[in-house]
């Protein structure tokens, strides 16, 4: 078995980590953990270290998954800063944000064994987020609109369909529009 | 005194002035947000150039922020101020390690009351942080939004419709947020009964970790517990999480605390007592022993024990323990140990002395 970190050399040192994201297991070799020894044995960096070493892991079993799949992804990089998947395994950060569009296919599996998801349900920013915010509203409206049918509060849902039918005008022109650019 | 050396010398901070709900047990709440500028690399990926950029880009943004909390916004290069004023700002919640390490282009912007500071450059271009004393999330988050909102009319923020915030360490994505408490369990330590949280809480998508210490021991019995997830849920489902998560640990340190006044009362009672008698005289006093002695002042304070201190003093005990705040205060990084364990009994005698109500007769 080969070092997870250099890839090089045989790995004599085997090292598993428990914890929120279940088994996560680390073979390294003489010299690479040697560079490991100054935080496992270091208390006050220990708990700085752990995420990120974690991620190694995760992204080193996907990539692993993804070489089955694809036949290898180390040829990809970021146009815009130039990262590779290679950089990634090694850091665990992600370096701009184009490189969630150059690498979503990668990342998306890695989200969902972090949060359990992929998809985001939060906060939207007005501007950057573009018509999501107004899609959202429609989608709540809408929502709201069935619970009132069915409980024949006909005159609230008619209020509510009204408001849902301008929205939805309101959004096929603001997509018309950047159809249109 | 200029603005910097107000931030640094300072003791009160307005987060830690034991009001606040559930304040006997929870210290401060704190909201993060992480968000990042779309054009440039994040800054583990930017060279120095781009992290001026962003830096530049954040302070033509930042008079936006300040009328949107109507308050001013002091800004601190990184670079301009030495490794100690940085470990000040540190201790008293305002930067992260990471500013700490790497000082080129970091910038911090942070607001007089010294609870809403804004990180530049750390992990992700921009980490908006706001404090509050006691069990109150809604607050803190309600100002980092209208942070974001400001910040976000002025700046193109990353942003994916399916993914969120884009941030630089995939455990942020999503809403890039950050919520956390800080909590005084001292009842849970003597009863020893923290390890149970802390194993339990990753089931519930939430870390606790000891503020100051490791797993073995907790001077000071101060701990933090934070939201892991950040994708999926909303922020206001992430942070009612939480609460229900603090709500339960507050029970149990009550309960536990409850236990050891009634078991244990002439013993709590001479600890506690102990703890106000050292600090009030001592002439040496370390860092560990200012945690340990400060936390059992307070725990006899909330248990109602003590009489005649006002508990705002527990605070400024905390900042003013710490050994970078008092070098920095004495302008000398030189100090030998016992000079400045001199300095912090010196200043603890003071605290206590000036918190020290008039006993009713």
């Amino acid at each position: 078995m080969l070092c997870d970190d250099c890839g090089r050399k045989e790995a004599v040192v085997h090292i598993t980590q428990i914890g929120a994201d279940g088994r996560v297991e680390k073979h390294l070799c003489e010299s690479c953990a040697a560079a490991y020894n100054d935080f496992v044995g270091v208390q006050q960096d220990g708990r700085h270290v752990s995420v990120d070493d974690f991620l190694r892991g995760i992204f080193g079993s996907a990539q692993g998954q993804e070489n089955k799949a694809s036949g290898g992804t180390g040829e990809l990089s970021c146009p815009h800063c130039g990262m590779s998947y290679r950089d990634f395994r090694q850091t665990g950060k992600i370096g701009c944000a184009a490189c969630y569009d150059t690498f979503r296919v990668q990342l998306e599996p890695i989200l969902r064994r972090i949060h359990g998801s992929s998809v985001h349900r939060g906060k939207i920013p007005h501007r950057s987020g573009g018509t999501l915010e107004l899609k959202h509203t429609i989608a709540q409206l809408s929502q709201q609109l069935k619970a009132c049918v069915e409980q024949e509060e006909y005159e609230k849902a008619a209020e509510l369909r009204d408001k849902v039918r301008a929205l939805k005008q309101e959004l096929q022109q603001k997509e018309g529009g950047q159809d249109h650019e | 005194m200029n603005e910097l050396d107000t931030l640094l010398q300072a003791s009160k901070v307005a987060w830690l002035t034991a009001e606040g709900d559930d304040s006997d047990v929870v210290l401060a709440s704190r909201i993060r947000l992480a968000r990042n500028l779309r054009q440039l690399p994040f800054p583990n990926r930017a060279d120095l150039a781009q992290l001026q950029k962003a830096d530049e880009s954040l302070q033509s943004a930042m008079p936006s922020v300040e009328t949107a909390l109507g308050e001013h916004m002091t800004r601190v290069d990184m670079e301009n101020i030495s490794g100690l004023q940085r470990e000040v700002l540190r201790d008293k919640q305002l930067i992260s390690d990471n500013l700490l390490k790497n000082p080129q282009h970091r910038t911090v912007y942070c607001n007089d009351s010294q609870n809403v500071s804004i990180m530049v450059n750390e992990d992700d271009h921009i980490r908006i942080q706001c404090l509050t004393p006691g069990l109150n999330l809604e607050t803190p988050l309600q100002k980092a939004f209208a942070v974001d909102d400001a910040l976000e009319g002025q700046l193109d923020i990353a942003f994916d419709e399916k993914m969120g915030y884009l941030t630089a360490c995939p455990t942020n994505m999503g809403t890039g947020l950050r919520a956390s408490v800080l909590l005084h369990l001292p009842g849970m330590v003597y009863t020893r009964n923290v390890s149970s949280i802390i194993n339990i809480s990753p089931q519930l998508g939430l870390a606790v970790r000891p503020l100051f210490g490791d797993e073995k021991e907790q001077p000071g019995c101060l701990f933090q517990i934070a939201n892991q997830l950040t994708l999926g849920y909303s922020e206001q489902e992430l942070i009612d999480n939480l609460r229900g998560a603090v709500t339960e640990i507050v029970a149990h340190e009550r309960r536990a605390r409850k236990a050891l006044a009634l078991y244990m009362k002439e013993r709590l009672e001479d600890e506690v007592w102990r703890a106000v008698g050292t600090l009030s005289y001592a002439r040496l006093l370390s860092e560990k022993e200012v945690l340990e002695l400060a936390s059992r002042l307070r725990l006899g304070l909330d248990l109602k024990l003590i009489r005649g201190i006002a508990p705002e003093c527990y605070g400024e005990v905390l900042i003013s323990g710490r050994s970078s705040f008092l070098q920095n205060l004495a302008e000398n990084e030189n100090l030998t140990k016992t000079e400045i364990d001199r300095l912090r009994a010196q200043h603890v005698r003071k605290i206590l002395e000036r918190y020290r109500l008039r006993l009713e007769e």
